[in-house]
């Protein structure tokens, strides 16, 4: 009998896969496929109040990929606590919510009131590369990224996970700060800083100008920094970055993820998430693993 | 579930135009309900271009799906190559299409006059929309004296789908910016021209055509509804690329609404234009 069971950080998902946040919405996702296969649903980056986000064009297409610049646009906290929530609510999966700030003080306001909702998990995004102020600037740092650990984690009354930018030098060390800091886990990556020219009209296709890279393009660099995390740290780490199949779940698992999300991939497949899902059972009854645990030593 | 990713048989892949295609395919998941103004995601096999192209459901018959496109771009090329008989993916209807019952709601009385209006390949779904609303019409027992459909398309040089338009319009006004058939300039001039009148309008086409056409409405007090296009990434609702600014009905407080998944049509006085 194949297990898909993992703790991650005190938290049991009955199965590793989870929603890349930013990828998934509910009610929109839920009209392809059934909400309780899912591990996790990770959702949206959720601030103190409404965010707009970025004109459009946000989205371009790339060779593997695509490029993003959406801005974080949510509804606010009180309005996803109120309207978003008892939707996912209804499902069985443990659900994680994706927080995004301006400043420190912003991301612990979204995390207090976040500490006493029906959630499971925080997932503390200081790695969006589509927003001025806040974001990749606390995760590109070290002692920021320490620092902002630190504070959310005195207040929140949750697992925290923090997810980290692949748009640094040395990955491990951001990893390592976070972790000293209390962080409870680790997900990695979020988009590479992109940009996509567009020679005829001579500007920038998307808005912005620059925005964030996804897709089986990026799935190297996501696979070779878990690789280099899971040798750094020992908390749990969520992997993702260019998941398509059931093949690369397992690759991420056996470079050290504990769990995986799939993003990009569910927006050019809808029901991408149940189908890798199957694919990485079928993957571990062919190559006779029976845990999730067995796939993450396999290389060790 | 009630959306799929669907394996479609081509039935037919023709140029009816320049670079403009019609590609017809079995697909009974999306004729059954089928409402027009709605749209399907294209999926390529070619692995270097993930994302889904959105394409409008230009109209059903039976078990059968018709859509009208242009090629400008390598997405549209490689669906150009697919021959009859090949099988492509693409997902069951998205998106919310045009409100009928609003429109029959709204009308009532008698000598009625819909006008649907329409920009370049803004056109392919008008047909199925001018089919539906002759069908409504049936249903609701209203005779042509009572309620007529006319449309009023521009193109830039050459006009598609007239004959098919004509076929279920009173009448068809149709433009061509450069003046090589019909009447030379756009669809706004050609209102103006012809001092055309209608007491609802239905609009689908570049944005500074619904613009034009819904300031018009919004000052003379007719209710219109426009089909939206922006880029997507997923086309249903996920990804949040693909958003419009929209006014809450009789509040000054703007939000942002999705085009795939809480449009692609709106109501003209529901829509902010100004950016
Ligand atoms: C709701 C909706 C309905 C549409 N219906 C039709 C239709 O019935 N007939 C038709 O000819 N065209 C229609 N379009 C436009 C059509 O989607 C684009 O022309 C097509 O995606 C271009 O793809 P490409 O690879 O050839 O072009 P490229 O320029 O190479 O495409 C690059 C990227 O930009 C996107 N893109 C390019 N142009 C557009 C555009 N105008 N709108 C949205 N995305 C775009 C593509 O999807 C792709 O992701 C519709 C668009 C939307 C949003
Ligand atoms: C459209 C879009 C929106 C995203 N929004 C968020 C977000 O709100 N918060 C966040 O932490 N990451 C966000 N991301 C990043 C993804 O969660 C993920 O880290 C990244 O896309 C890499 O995974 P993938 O290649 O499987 O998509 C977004 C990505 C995309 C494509
Ligand atoms: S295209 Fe993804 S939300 Fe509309």
């Amino acid at each position: 009998m194949t297990s898909l069971n993992v703790n991650i950080a005190g938290v049991m998902l009955k199965n590793p896969i989870t929603t890349a946040s930013g990828t998934f919405s509910a009610r929109d996702s839920g009209a392809f496929y059934d909400i309780n296969e899912l591990g996790a649903a990770i959702t949206k980056g959720v601030s103190n109040v409404p965010w707009d986000g970025n004109p459009t064009p946000r989205i371009a297409e790339a060779y593997g990929g695509m490029l993003n610049a959406v801005g974080l646009q949510n509804p606010g906290i009180d309005d996803f606590i109120n309207n978003e929530l008892p939707f996912l609510r209804k499902f069985d999966t443990k659900i994680v919510v994706n927080v995004v700030g301006k400043t420190i003080n912003e991301y612990c306001e979204v995390a207090e009131k976040l500490s006493d909702a029906a959630i499971d998990m925080m997932e503390i995004n200081i790695s969006c590369p589509n927003i001025k102020e806040g974001g990749i600037s606390f995760g590109a740092n070290p002692v920021m990224a320490a620092k902002i650990t630190k504070e959310i984690r005195s207040i929140a009354r949750k697992p925290i996970i923090m997810k980290l930018t692949p748009n640094v030098t040395d990955i491990t060390e951001i990893a390592k700060a976070v972790e000293a800091a209390g962080a409870d886990g680790v997900s990695l990556i979020n988009t590479l800083l992109g940009m996509k020219i567009d020679v005829y009209q001579k500007k920038p296709v998307l808005w912005n100008g620059m925005g964030g890279l996804s897709g089986p393009a990026i799935k190297p660099v996501a696979v070779r920094m878990v690789y280099q995390v899971r040798r750094a740290v020992s908390i749990p780490i969520i992997g993702l970055g260019g998941i398509m199949t059931g093949e690369d779940a397992a690759e991420f698992l056996m470079a050290g993820a504990d769990a995986v999300s799939i993003g990009t991939a569910a927006l050019v497949d809808p029901t991408a998430p149940v189908r890798i899902k199957n694919e990485l059972i079928e993957f571990m009854e062919q190559n006779g693993y029976r845990n999730l645990r067995q796939i993450r030593d396999a290389m060790l | 579930m009630i959306k799929k990713i669907i394996a479609a048989e081509l039935i037919e892949n023709k140029e009816i135009a320049d670079k403009v295609y019609r590609m017809t395919m079995k697909a009974p998941q999306i004729s059954e309900s089928f409402c027009p103004g709605q749209f399907i995601n294209v999926y390529l096999n070619d692995k270097s271009m993930l994302l889904p192209r959105p394409l409008s459901i230009s109209s059903v018959c039976e078990d059968t799906v018709t859509l009208i496109y242009k090629v400008v771009g390598k997405g549209t090329r490689k669906i150009a190559a697919y021959c009859p008989g090949e099988v492509v993916r693409v997902s069951t209807s998205l998106g919310n299409g045009f409100r009928l019952e609003d429109v029959f709601n709204e009308l009532g009385g008698n000598s009625k006059v819909i006008a649907l209006v329409g920009g370049g390949m803004g056109v392919a779904p008008l047909i199925g929309l001018a089919r539906m609303l002759i069908k409504e019409k049936k249903v609701r027992g209203l005779s042509d004296e009572v309620v007529q459909i006319i449309a009023v398309v521009g193109f830039y040089e050459e006009p598609i789908l007239l004959e098919a338009l004509e076929e279920c319009c009173h009448r068809v006004y149709f433009a061509t910016e450069n003046g090589t058939e019909g009447f030379k300039g756009n669809v706004i001039q050609l209102i103006e021209q012809n001092d055309i009148r209608a007491d609802y309008y239905m609009a689908c086409g570049p944005k500074p055509m619904l613009r034009a056409i819904a300031g018009r409405c919004e000052n003379t007090g007719i209710s219109i509804q426009v089909s939206l296009e922006e880029r997507m990434g997923c086309g249903y609702g996920a990804c949040v690329g693909c958003v419009c600014k929209t006014r809450e009905k009789g509040t000054s407080k703007t939000k942002l609404k999705k085009v795939c998944s809480d449009g692609p049509v709106f109501f003209g006085n529901e829509v902010v234009w100004d950016d």
